[in-house]
């Protein structure tokens, strides 16, 4: 089954799927571990991973600093990949891809890296500073070995750009809720209400809303708008000040 | 200089090299493998703008006649080519020429660029400006700018940049500019280059960002270096008038490599005119202190901060920490145009350390009283090491990029001289009493 096909069966039951993400080696590994088995446990639908890159223009201060502290311990592309391995085969219920950029990509090989993610059990991958433009050979790569290219829709975004960027897209479609950076609270208003419209008109793929979702609140706002709400900042917010521990609660509260 | 006539002429031939030889036959915004648009997707709809804004700009001849008055009024346009006499004689073998990019408005190449981003944010109707700095030539160039057209400006350069060089700090503030202090990564260039796109992907609406050089994201390498072109039209018609002929040999200092590409596209289609390119060498290149991505071997190739070229990274595509003298020469990256005119053996690359930078800058204000930037400074060590095999019938042009008097700080700094530190300690006591 394709990862849209099994998010759709998953839509069967739930009003609406979540997403989280966290970066790789920040705090450490060992805390990632944990991070991901309560949010595993707590019902969450796909995790993505975020190798730590030294550029990270997309990401706003949270995510930038985790990825820079990351890689200050010293965490290697290639301990993310064994880490990513285990955890796809300790919560098989749930569905990892990769975040990164596309010089962490290109310099392990594009299609090295992309049997790698197959090959490690992982169903797609997320790149931040990659246009369909620029990436015609990782999304026929992708497609060759049934991973899912993540194509993004953003409020800047044409009816007809939206058209021409889904074609390139498999499993979802991550609609960005608002213009700017990761981590910053996004208004779910009226605006993002007829944006949801025109991603919903533009593609038959499931849409996926990230960028300021933080809480119980804006999950529920997306439902019957949005098939995925994303949480990113707030989740690597909720660890450094709390802990571990305290992901289990957070997620199973988002969702009724 | 004839005047503007001249310059549409040249720029038609300069055109057709840069097609010719260049931009190939390569999907739009390629030089060979390099370059091309990394971007969020998010910037799509800016970018979309940016190109259609420069696409008109560089087919209307009155937007470059413009762009020339604007910079005759405004910024000493046509800089001078001295002859430098005294440092000739002194070496022996070519007769060596001086391109005054240091006699521009701000001090250096840099406004050149920047008056000409600022023309095409007129046409496009937005109101606020921003940009990256190393040094903080950029940033004070980039607060002119808005400071003459009225734009709101915001300057990011990274923390580190913000202690080394106070000075300029206080005149892009005084100019109107906000600036913010970078704290992630390494806190220099590359880190002010990506908190700027992150600025700009909520502000694109109202903002445009000014890259300071020819990186990043297509349009930029090509558009900053249209503007930049200028110094090599001018050059070369100023030589040929000098010296009867053309050089044999081209030099400049390669960061970013803007004011190489300015000077170099005069000369693109002379094919017996050899083009140097110089880099810092830093404290060596065996050491791992330095920013040579074309010299050394130790630079892959790579994409970051929108665009495909060598930067120097790790074998996991995490960005190194460089190092120069020049605050300006200190970048991980380098032109895709430069890297592609590089592989088709059309530019030569050297580079130089720290220590030639600062004996060739003494000898060229001894000989000359012509005080280059450090960065400028790396043009004329190679200059200077190859001018005394070469014959006394040829010439070789240096493009001075910038002025090294108004770094003073960085210059007395790097001079390690006794009676400036003894100075500032003063003047230090004097603050910390009236305190």
């Amino acid at each position: 089954m394709t990862l849209q096909q099994e998010l759709r069966k998953r839509l069967e039951h739930k009003s609406i799927l979540l997403m989280t993400h966290l970066v790789l080696g920040y705090p450490s590994f060992e805390v990632n571990k944990e991070v991901i088995r309560q949010m595993a446990e707590n019902g969450v639908d796909c995790i993505e991973l975020q190798i730590p890159f030294s550029e990270p223009i997309a990401d706003g201060p949270v995510i930038s600093k985790a990825n820079q502290k990351s890689l200050q311990n010293g965490t290697t592309v290639r301990e993310c990949i064994l880490f990513a391995e285990q955890m796809a085969v300790e919560f098989p219920q749930v569905h990892f891809l990769f975040m990164t950029y596309y010089n962490i990509v290109y310099k392990y090989g594009e299609r090295a890296f992309l049997e790698k993610t197959k090959k490690i059990g992982f169903t797609g991958t997320i790149i931040g500073d990659l246009p369909p433009e620029e990436g015609q050979s990782y999304v026929a790569a992708s497609r060759e070995l049934d991973l899912a290219p993540i194509v993004f829709f953003t409020p800047t975004s044409t009816f007809e750009r939206m058209q021409d960027v889904a074609k390139y897209g498999e499993g979802f479609v991550y609609c960005v809720a608002r213009k700017g950076v990761t981590g910053k609270q996004t208004a779910l208003d009226e605006h993002v209400a007829v944006y949801l419209e025109q991603c919903r008109k533009a593609t038959d793929l499931p849409l996926a809303v990230g960028f300021g979702i933080s809480g119980a609140a804006d999950v529920q706002k997306l439902q019957g708008r949005a098939d995925m709400a994303v949480i990113g900042t707030a989740t690597i917010r909720l660890v450094d000040e709390k802990g571990p521990s305290a992901v289990g609660a957070f997620i199973a509260g988002l969702r009724d | 200089m004839t005047g503007v006539n001249s310059f549409s002429r040249y720029r038609e031939l300069l055109l057709k090299s840069l097609k010719e030889k260049v931009v190939d036959t390569m999907k739009k915004g390629y030089f060979g493998q390099w370059g091309g648009a990394y971007i969020p997707e998010v910037l799509h709809a800016t970018f979309v703008e940016l190109n259609k804004a420069y696409d008109l700009a560089r087919t209307d001849k009155k937007f470059w006649q413009e762009y020339v008055d604007f910079m005759q009024n405004y910024s000493c346009r046509p800089t001078p080519l001295t002859y430098a006499e005294n440092l000739s004689d002194h070496l022996g073998g070519a007769r060596i020429y001086i391109k005054r990019e240091d006699l521009n408005h701000t001090g250096a190449h840099k406004a050149n660029n920047v008056m000409g981003q600022g023309l095409l944010v007129k046409r496009m109707g937005k109101k606020r400006v921003i940009a990256e700095t190393g040094a903080g030539q950029h940033g004070v160039a980039t607060a002119t700018m808005a400071a003459k057209f009225g734009f709101e400006c915001t300057i990011y350069m990274g923390e580190e940049d913000v202690l080394r060089q106070r000075p300029n700090v206080f005149w892009m503030e005084k100019l109107g500019a906000t600036v913010v202090p970078v704290t992630d990564g390494s806190r220099t260039l590359k880190d002010a280059m990506n908190e700027a796109f992150r600025d700009w992907v909520s502000s694109m609406d109202t903002t445009h960002y000014v890259i300071g050089t020819v990186c990043g994201p297509h349009p930029f390498p090509e558009m900053v270096a249209w503007f930049q072109s200028i110094i090599g039209i001018e050059a070369r018609e100023q030589i040929l008038k000098q010296f009867g002929k053309l050089p044999s040999r081209v030099y400049a200092c390669v960061g970013g490599g803007s004011n190489a590409m300015g000077i170099f596209q005069g000369f693109l289609q002379d094919e017996g005119v050899e083009l140097v390119g110089v880099e810092a060498g830093g404290k060596g290149l065996e050491t791992g202190m330095h920013a040579s991505r074309m010299v050394g071997g130790k630079s892959q190739p790579g994409v970051a901060q929108g665009y495909k070229t060598m930067f120097l990274q790790s074998d996991e595509g995490q960005m190194l920490d460089t190092h120069s003298i020049a605050a300006g020469l200190d970048y991980v990256g380098v032109s895709p145009i430069l890297v592609d005119l590089g592989e088709k053996g059309r530019v030569r690359f050297e580079s130089a350390t720290d220590e030639a930078v600062l004996e060739a800058l003494s000898l060229s204000m001894r000989t000359e009283g012509i005080i280059p930037a450090l960065e400028s400074s790396h043009g004329f060590v190679q200059a200077i090491k190859e001018a005394p095999k070469m014959q006394r019938d040829e010439a070789i042009i240096i493009n001075m990029s910038g002025r090294g008097d108004k770094d003073i700080f960085t210059i007395a700094h790097a001079y390690d001289d006794p009676s400036w530190k003894e100075f500032i300690i003063q003047r230090a006591e004097e603050y910390k009493n009236r305190v």
